[in-house]
């Protein structure tokens, strides 16, 4: 089965660098100059999402897991800024507001590291890393794949959706971790403040968007592919599968976890109603709309879709999830590419409109065809 | 091949629709009646919030989708009736009220989006919304943030008050302590809590247990269960064994239909040990099943069958607009409530104006469906009447026992001694 790899064949390398300056300039300049305050925040939100989703494009896309339970390391990032954050709003010595609702009037111990930002903030990636590097050597060590995987991390986001709720004294339960007023010192409510988030999330986006890039475009990359194609061809060539697998799982757990921090201080709050089965879902769907097979598709899909789930909510308040599954259903039925293929689709019909060689329609249609089978 | 391409057509066309209706939506808030000169006359009446010419715009945000819609969307309609009322009556300001609905999709970080987006952007004067006190608890942040108002209309579970949000539903001690007080009057003693596993049921339990220690009550167990669940077999045999005089039940949603069928199937009927509920309304009883929970206690500040002028012409115009086969219940009193009091604080104010309507709203009363409320400046809460019900085989509750006046709100028990925070 032939996907493109990241690197989109044997275009010029200078059209890709030149599209990604074109994209971060829109991203740095355009939106903040054009977007309102309000805008300009729901973006930065939707940017969060990108990140999970170049996360899962990686392990998903290139690497063949396919991870239902991607909201427990978004939620393992997001648990732990909104620690910090909300033992910075209690001062020192306090126990957070809800701990008092629930009867819980000293620090549990599990909290007390999070009192420090050098312990907390490198937290947030460690930890679902970690997290996901223990599992990942678990599972696919025994070759735990496909579909048993993908129910085996599913399995995980409904755990960690009851474990959250079941110890409301230590986690906030269902309300999860809310009203911060500030972060770091700085007022959240500020659009000053809001826009430097904005700049920072986008800055992690493009930066995580060039580290997969660059592990696509690497010896490892290759290997990945292979992985997902062949996983016993590269067992017997004297490879270690488990270990390339891990390696991709883990940053994409790593890149959840940064989406999670980034998300707490832009949305103001963390709860299981984020990160559960459902949500977990929808960060795979913000993919396979978007496109798994380039690296590009999972960012305009989670773009795209979270700008239609705002809009239309707006738009039609009682029936806006009718029109959002509509959609869904639509693009996965009629563009297994996702968005992506279409921009792949629309290029090679162009190519063929001016006579190049590049790739025949059976070409195109054969890799649609392929694409379709679930890796 | 060829047919490929046609294909992808309803993708591209879906995408343009979808862009083109979250073109028009944006529009379609702003360009009624919006005439500039309206604004100009006034003299600093542009600067309120939410006055659009001849209009002052109001959001409206419930979950209109997800598990909470059921509840939700019957508040949603009793507060769009006190709106076509105060419209009828001549509106506020002389201007005509009109809502921006927005869904909460039973998700609380959407309705700290929703909520901020009708401060931010939609500049509404007044926000009437939330259920859940996850939803409340979410918005919070975000009223006080960006100095906008919220009306609650649900009973929660207190140690709350905050300059941006009037809570027009029930603090525990106008409905949780009334009701243990009619059971201690009944002699039931000894209680059994069973509660859905979320912050409500939790901080009440907690108050309860103190009230208990301190009234010569006994608490005999306190079980939770998660939100949505319908497995209460074991729970029911631990109820029998455990012989409580009643049993204080803070289930939400879906648990009660499955915890009273049980109850009814171990043969526990009311007269032997009655459960007393506090998130069991009119709504809710016909989706429970009438014959499973006829005969069953609960503690509101209103019922359908309030004996008030004001309740039969609400009971009345409700009907009239949505249905004669509908019921009404306390939140939804509480939201229609709730824009009676906004209407009346911002023409009494002659302002919008967060701040302004605050300092008049301190000490207005109002003659509501379910007597005469007041709202206390201090808390933001009002002093209601507690009421303890029957549930009838008609499926309406009817009052048993009912406090001689509207008690104070104080939603943080200062005033009791056993209460230590």
């Amino acid at each position: 089965m032939k996907m493109p790899g990241a690197s989109g064949g044997a275009r010029n390398p200078w059209y890709g660098r030149i599209g990604f300056a074109l994209v971060a300039l829109g991203f740095l300049v355009l939106a903040p100059a054009t977007l309102s305050d309000f805008g300009l925040n729901l973006f930065t939100k939707y940017l969060c999402y990108a990140i999970i989703a170049v996360g899962i494009g990686l392990a998903w896309g290139q690497g063949g897991m396919l991870s239902l339970g991607q909201g427990v390391f978004f939620g393992l990032g997001g648990y732990a800024m909104g620690m910090y954050l909300k033992l910075q709003a209690a001062g020192p010595g306090k126990v957070p507001d809800f701990m008092s609702w629930s009867g819980v009037e000293k620090l549990p111990l599990l909290w007390k590291p999070f009192q420090y930002a050098w312990i907390a903030l490198p937290a947030v990636v460690v930890v679902p890393m970690a997290v996901a590097a223990g599992l990942g050597a678990m599972v696919f060590r025994r070759r735990v794949r496909g579909a048993y995987f993908a129910i085996l991390t599913q399995a995980l986001a409904a755990a960690f959706v009851i474990l959250l709720i079941g110890e409301q004294g230590y986690t906030g339960g269902t309300n999860g971790l809310t009203n911060f007023s500030q972060a770091f010192g700085l007022d959240l409510a500020d659009p000053t403040n809001q826009r430097m988030f904005y700049f920072i999330t986008a800055g992690v986006l493009g930066a995580m968007f060039l580290l997969a890039r660059q592990l696509m475009a690497s010896r490892y990359g290759r290997l990945l592919v292979a992985v997902r194609d062949g996983e016993e061809r590269v067992r017997f060539l004297g490879y270690n599968p488990t270990v390339i697998k891990v390696i991709a799982f883990s940053i994409s757990a790593g890149m959840a976890g940064l989406a999670g921090a980034l998300f707490v201080p832009v949305v103001g709050i963390i709860s299981p109603a984020l990160l559960g089965i459902v949500p977990s879902i929808e960060m795979v769907i913000l993919v396979a709309l978007g496109g798994r097979s380039s690296l590009v598709g999972p960012v305009i899909g989670a773009l795209a879709v979270n700008y239609a789930k705002t809009s239309l909510s707006n738009r039609f308040p009682s029936g806006w999830l009718y029109l959002e599954g509509l959609l869904f259903v639509v693009v996965i039925g009629f563009a297994p590419m996702g968005l992506a293929g279409l921009v792949g689709y629309g290029r090679s019909a162009l190519d063929r409109l001016r006579g190049s060689p590049g790739a025949s329609p059976a070409d195109e249609a054969k890799r649609l065809e392929d694409e379709v089978v679930p890796a | 091949m060829k047919h490929r391409r046609y294909e992808l057509l309803p993708v591209a066309l879906l995408c343009v629709l979808a862009l083109v209706a979250s073109a028009c939506g944006k529009k379609a808030t702003t360009s009624t009646g919006a005439t500039p000169t309206g604004t100009a006359s006034g003299g600093g009446s542009g600067a309120m919030p939410g006055v659009v010419g001849a209009i002052i715009k109001v959001g409206d945000l419930h979950s209109l989708s997800g598990t909470m819609a059921i509840s939700e969307v019957a508040v949603k309609n009793a507060e769009l009736l006190a709106i076509d009322e105060v419209n009828a009556a001549g509106g506020v300001l002389g201007k005509q009220l009109q809502v921006v609905t927005q869904d909460g999709a039973s998700d609380w970080p959407t309705f700290a989006e929703k909520a901020k987006q009708l401060i931010t952007v939609d500049k509404v004067a007044t926000v009437f919304g939330g259920w859940t006190s996850a939803s409340r608890k979410a918005m919070l942040p975000v009223f006080e943030q960006y100095k906008g108002l919220l009306w609650y209309p649900v009973q929660y579970e207190g140690l709350e008050s905050s300059p941006d949000i009037y809570y027009t539903g029930a603090t525990t001690n106008q409905q949780i302590i009334p009701g243990l007080e009619y059971l201690k009057a009944q002699g039931k003693t000894k209680l059994f809590l069973l509660g859905s596993d979320y912050v409500f049921p939790r901080t009440a339990n907690k108050e309860i247990k103190a009230y208990a220690a301190a009234n010569g009550m006994t608490i005999v167990d306190e079980q939770y269960t998660p939100l949505g669940s319908t497995e209460f077999g074991t729970l029911v045999n631990k109820i029998a064994a455990d012989k409580p005089d009643a049993v204080f039940n803070t289930l939400n949603g879906d648990s009660n239909v499955a915890f009273f069928k049980q109850l009814k199937g171990a043969g526990i009927t009311p007269q032997q040990m009655p459960v007393l509920s506090v998130s069991i309304a009119e709504q809710e009883v016909a989706g429970i099943g009438i014959q499973n929970i006829v005969g069953q206690l609960t503690a509101w500040n209103y019922y359908q069958t309030t004996n008030t002028p004001e309740n039969a012409k609400f009971v009345a115009a409700y009907k009239a607009k949505y249905g004669a086969n509908q019921t009404v219940d306390d939140p939804m009193e509480a939201g229609y409530t709730a824009v009676h009091l906004w209407a009346m604080a911002a023409n009494k104010a002659q302002s919008t104006d967060v701040a302004a309507v605050r300092a008049a709203a301190a000490g207005l009363t109002f003659a509501a469906p379910e007597g005469t409320v007041t709202i206390d400046g201090p808390t933001q809460h009002l002093y209601k009447t507690a009421r303890i019900g029957v549930i009838g085989a008609d499926g309406l509750i009817t009052e048993v026992s009912s406090s001689p006046q509207p008690i104070k709100p104080d939603p943080y028990l200062k005033s009791y001694t056993w209460w230590k925070g």
